[in-house]
């Protein structure tokens, strides 16, 4: 089984500030994995790590697939720009930059492609409807039909649920689950713990520092909660240099101790 | 008939600087409008106007130099746009100013420092030139260097018209799936200062923008995607100087001011009975759809 991401006590922060402190594990090809966490757990600011959006301050990311066009990410907040005059059609198109770049032609198999992505998200006759007349479960389902089109092996989805009805996230999470189903690597922050552990068979509990990663039910435990919820949220302005030799040995989250965590559906 | 043919072609039939300044102010309005839609869609309809005023200097020592020589003042023009641009880009990074307060500093600094530097050499008739432009003199050259700039936007518009779009439209996506999101910003700030050089001719430091900025405004109350906004801006600017130059030719009123006034009519048309949002469509909306 290959790993599609590896962290090696990666650190993670904002002037030299870390929001993500000494994490180490691997994710395997074709896990689905929910990060949960309370409010300035780290849990963007490891999505922007895997992405590459900001660069570790000390430990490294290993990606499975060097291809940074491999991995798509839905940001919490997108910076769309609502207003621009483009329709909806055009912003599923995007998806497809990867085989089309600047130059490349849209042909019949790309718009048959397009045209299903719009299908399965349920955006079916909205091609022609400007972005700013979307409400905010259309915006994310069409974020949802571009990720479609991007057909990455490794998915990041920051929180893709928030602010959207039980109709579309329920929509949404069958495609998160279909992509589940073709092994691709689905990594979601979410907040909603029952729904985590109704559906979700690996859960990584983030508190700036790693709390537990391994299996939903043993991570989301009472007490492995409340430590989460302890663990102070505002960054210390005045804080010692983190003391790398002692820095916490790299916790049990080896394939070992996960071992048993079939990735597969 | 011939009234009509004495009204809207004889002018440019029988003079030839009408001809020249008809084909200079089309050539401009085919450059400069669709760069004017994509500053407007960006919001930097202001960083325009402030770019025009900051190329004078530049201008101004090609001039100091070498006269009225075409290749110097274009080259000063786009290494002091260049210089503006970047000073303000490295201020706004590194000090507690804002981008648009750094911007407005050096521009106005670089337009005092233009102002000054042609009143060392040239007379006033030479300032005059300079800051209201004199589409009615262009000569062969600059007829020509306005001609090659706009196809150069054209061109270089088309290559990078996908990611400049999408990096417009969502430019955190286009950080995950490309590069190209930042040379596409910076080839396009470039066609900005050459636009404004071929502006700078003809309408003048000081009006060179209004035929970037005002078909741009007009193509926004027309048309809801960019594709016609930018046909719709294109014709609105082609319009404005054809109209423009036949104000200026009977009324005997200065050309420059002719053109940008004439696009303000249209724009001030557009704001009133605009199909996206014109305030007459908005004060009389119409009764309200069953779904």
């Amino acid at each position: 089984m290959s790993a599609a991401l590896r962290f090696r006590n990666l650190t993670l922060g904002y002037d030299r500030h870390p929001a993500v402190h000494h994490l180490d594990g691997a994710v395997e090809t074709g896990a689905l994995v929910a990060v949960v966490g309370p409010n300035g757990a780290g849990k963007s600011t490891l999505f922007k790590g895997i992405v590459g959006v900001i660069k570790p301050l000390a430990g490294r990311i290993e990606r499975g697939d060097p291809n940074p066009q491999n991995i798509a990410y839905l940001p919490q907040a997108a910076e769309i720009d609502r207003t621009f005059p483009i329709n909806v059609y055009d912003m599923v198109a995007m998806g497809l930059w990867r085989r089309a770049g600047s130059f490349g032609g849209i042909d019949r198999a790309a718009r048959a492609s397009i045209e299903q992505a719009m299908d399965a998200v349920g955006l079916s006759g909205f091609e022609d409807r400007a972005i700013a007349t979307l409400s905010g479960g259309q915006m994310q389902r069409m974020l949802f039909a571009r990720l479609l089109l991007q057909d990455a092996h490794v998915i990041v989805l920051d929180e893709p649920f928030n602010a959207v009805d039980a109709k579309t996230s329920a929509d949404l999470f069958d495609l998160v689950q279909r992509w589940h189903g073709e092994r691709r690597t689905v990594l979601t922050a979410m907040h909603d713990i029952d729904f985590v552990r109704a559906n979700f068979p690996e859960t990584l509990l983030l508190a700036r520092e790693p709390v537990a990663w391994g299996h939903t039910a043993n991570v989301l435990t009472p007490e492995n909660l409340l430590a989460a919820r302890r663990m102070c949220e505002a960054f210390d302005q005045h804080a010692e240099l983190c003391p790398e030799e002692q820095a916490p040995p790299s916790p049990p989250f080896s394939e070992a101790a996960r071992a048993g965590i079939d990735p597969q559906p | 008939m011939s009234t009509l043919f004495q009204t809207f072609i004889a002018p440019f039939s029988e003079f030839e600087f009408m001809r020249r300044a008809l084909a200079g102010a089309l050539a401009l309005a085919l450059g400069a409008c669709p760069i004017g839609v994509f500053l407007m869609l960006r919001r930097m309809s202001l960083v325009g106007d402030a770019m025009a005023h900051a190329i004078l200097p530049g201008a101004a020592v090609g001039f100091l130099l070498s006269g009225l020589n075409l290749f110097a003042m274009t080259a000063g023009g786009l290494i002091a746009g260049f210089v503006v641009a970047l000073l303000t880009g490295l201020v706004a990074r590194t000090t507690e100013l804002k981008e648009d307060a750094a911007l407005a500093t050096f521009y106005l600094l670089s337009l005092a420092v233009g102002v000054t530097i042609i009143s060392l050499k040239g007379t006033n008739i030479d300032l005059l030139h300079v800051l209201f432009g004199n589409v009615l003199a262009l000569d062969d050259q600059t007829l020509l260097m306005i001609a090659a700039n706009a196809s150069v936007t054209l061109i270089v518009l088309a290559l990078i018209y996908r990611p400049l779009v999408i990096e417009c439209v969502d430019p955190g996506f286009m950080r995950t799936v490309s590069r190209a999101g930042g040379p596409a910003h910076l080839a396009f700030l470039v066609l900005v200062v050459l636009n404004l050089v071929s502006g700078f001719y003809a309408l003048g430091t000081l009006l060179a923008v209004g035929i970037m900025m005002l078909p741009a405004a007009i193509g926004r109350f027309w048309a809801r995607d960019t594709t016609l906004m930018i046909v719709i801006a294109t014709a609105s600017g082609a319009a404005s100087g054809y109209a423009g130059l036949l104000i200026s030719f009977h009324a005997g009123v200065a050309s420059g001011p002719a053109i940008i006034l004439v696009a303000g009519g249209l724009y001030l048309a557009s704001l009133l009975f605009g199909r996206v949002g014109g305030l007459v469509r908005q004060a009389f909306p119409g009764r309200h759809l069953e779904a």
